[in-house]
């Protein structure tokens, strides 16, 4: 490797990371300034907090924000049981029809209930849970890739531990939670991070699903304060985006390490 | 005792499976057979009419044409996405100042919504005002209006849907690059091979799993996620822009015209399934290490 090499490899590199924050970095500016200067870029514009004040009190985001965190709670509450159940019977147990049952859990890696909008919806209409909470999160409380994620790695688990378990008397549920569950728990931490992420980001269902302040999530509020587009300065609508994908982003920035790690595990299994 | 076996299981099972065949391979099989029934409108209930929704499927222009988008849109996407994640996988497998906060940049775009994205990039493209003219403002170009160009609208999303999925893509190529053994490239250098040659003979076959991994995951999100859509464009202008699950929607729930939401619902779920099938054998030649 020469230095020439080697140099060019780090401003190439420079180059499009740059490039890739730019999108961002605006995003920033202009929420942070005064909409004057959402297109002038002087070093002493004045800094200024009112675009995201003005944002919070325009829409009712505490709302939003609160929703979106009741949805995103359910959902990976109920997935962690419902996975790590079926998870354990596809791991450790033999019963007639289980790899048929297996491949049809599988092949929603590539039918999800994001396509079947449609038929889902009129599930949905039907079990009177149209603008529910509960209605966007039913869809996804089991999903097939958390099955396949977990029974990977109770797989793992030496046969051994769950005899003796056994031979101490623990029922099959006792075995699950004392033995396999603090086993996997970096799987649970990897698909927790993915989940989270997710459905605090999943929009076309919610937007289907709810139809007021008290249910909608915080993706659809934005697109909702967003596309009255009378009046409303970019500025404030930059201040509004940055808002909601905020938590987030903090917490990405704080677990960088994990995060990657995580939609790695996550995905290579 | 086997018996016993067999219940615990089907119980352990019983819970997920409930939720994932009510909401996935029940509505999967429902559609399908609502595809053949007309939509129930005011007095009028639905009723069988076999194959007539197909036949306006084949005969509906706008089906044609949010279908080449949806190819367009994923020729568009998948590759450019797909090189930048390999060129961001080894830029940052190699050791350098700064090389965390390169790799935080890379991947940043894959925690944010795609509706911020879509609100961010908005901006961007807003004709005379936005970023983009601003720039070629600098170089005498006059105003541009990308997204309202039927010409230009659908390159202006895959460019958001790049942005937003070359870093996600990066990880998995930066896993499979740390998995390759450093004696192969350290060989080959002393055989006196280039950089270039090291990646093309050894590097980049030996990351075909991933590639095809990769691959599969763009062509399914490429039908999946069309939040930008709603944003951007609304599928406009006259439906240059528009993706097969955007019209879904339109067709389904601004129009109400649930039995043939169900139709194209259909051809989506088919297309899925070829194209699985497809890349399965396309790659499964290619493929040696696994």
């Amino acid at each position: 490797m020469t230095g020439y090499d080697r140099a060019l490899t780090i401003l190439g590199a420079a180059m499009l990371a740059a490039l890739w924050v730019l999108p961002l970095i605006y995003a920033v500016w202009t929420a942070v300034h005064p909409s004057e200067y959402e297109a002038r870029f002087v070093l002493t514009a004045p800094l200024t907090l009112a675009n995201f004040i003005e944002a919070w009190q325009a829409a009712p985001f505490a709302r939003y924000f609160l929703n979106t965190f009741v949805l995103v709670t359910v959902i990976v509450i109920c997935q962690f049981v419902l996975c790590t159940l079926a998870a354990y019977g596809f791991a450790r147990y033999r019963f007639p029809g289980r790899d048929i049952l297996f491949s049809l859990v599988l092949l929603q890696l590539l039918v999800m209930p994001d396509i079947l909008i449609v038929e889902n919806y009129g599930l949905l209409r039907r079990m009177g849970l149209v603008d529910t909470i509960a209605g966007i999160a039913l869809p996804y409380v089991a999903s097939g890739f958390g099955v396949f994620l977990i029974r990977q790695t109770f797989m793992t688990v030496p046969q051994e531990l769950d005899d003796a378990a056994r031979i101490e008397g623990a029922g099959p549920l006792a075995i699950l939670w004392r033995v396999y569950v603090p086993l996997a728990k970096p799987v649970y931490l990897s698909y927790g991070l993915v989940s989270v992420s997710h459905h605090w980001n999943n929009f076309l269902w919610p937007l289907i699903v709810t139809n007021s302040v008290e249910t909608r999530p915080l993706t659809v509020g934005l697109s909702v304060f967003s596309a009255v587009d009378s009046g409303v300065e970019w500025s404030v609508i930059n201040a509004a985006t940055l808002m909601t994908s905020g938590p987030l982003l903090v917490a990405f920035l704080l677990f960088q390490r994990q995060f990657v790690q995580s939609f790695m595990r996550a995905g290579i299994k | 005792m086997l018996t016993r076996q067999w219940v615990h299981g089907w119980l352990l099972l019983m819970p997920a499976l409930t939720f994932i065949f009510l909401f996935t391979h029940i509505p999967a099989v429902v559609t399908v057979w609502n595809s053949f029934f007309s939509t129930a409108r005011g007095r009028r209930p639905s009723v069988f009419v076999g194959l007539d929704n197909y036949e306006r499927l084949i005969n509906d222009p706008v089906f044609w044409k949010v279908l080449s988008n949806n190819l367009w849109f994923a020729l568009g996407t998948i590759p450019t996405s797909i090189a930048l994640a390999i060129a961001m996988a080894l830029f940052v497998n190699r050791q350098f100042l700064g090389r965390s906060l390169v790799r935080m940049a890379y991947f940043t775009p894959t925690v944010l919504p795609l509706i911020a994205v879509a609100n961010i990039w908005l901006f961007f493209y807003t004709p005379g005002f936005g970023l983009v003219d601003q720039i070629l403002g600098a170089f005498d170009h006059g105003q541009t209006n990308l997204l309202g160009n039927p010409d230009t609208a659908l390159a202006a999303i895959v460019v958001v849907s790049v942005w937003k999925e070359a870093g996600f893509f990066m990880i998995f190529y930066l896993a499979a690059l740390q998995a390759i053994p450093p004696q192969l490239a350290e060989a080959a250098r002393i055989e006196g091979a280039g950089g270039w040659t090291i990646f093309r003979r050894i590097t980049f076959p030996l990351m075909m799993p991933t590639t095809l991994f990769v691959s599969i995951n763009a062509v399914i999100n490429s039908f999946r996620l069309v939040d930008h859509i709603f944003i951007l464009t609304a599928g406009g202008p006259d439906n240059a822009s528009s993706l097969l699950l955007y019209y879904i929607y339109e067709t389904s729930f601004r129009f109400w015209d649930t039995a043939y939401g169900a139709t194209l619902t259909v051809a989506m779920l088919a297309l899925l399934c070829l194209l699985a099938i497809g890349q399965f054998f396309l790659f499964d030649r290619r493929v040696h290490y696994k």
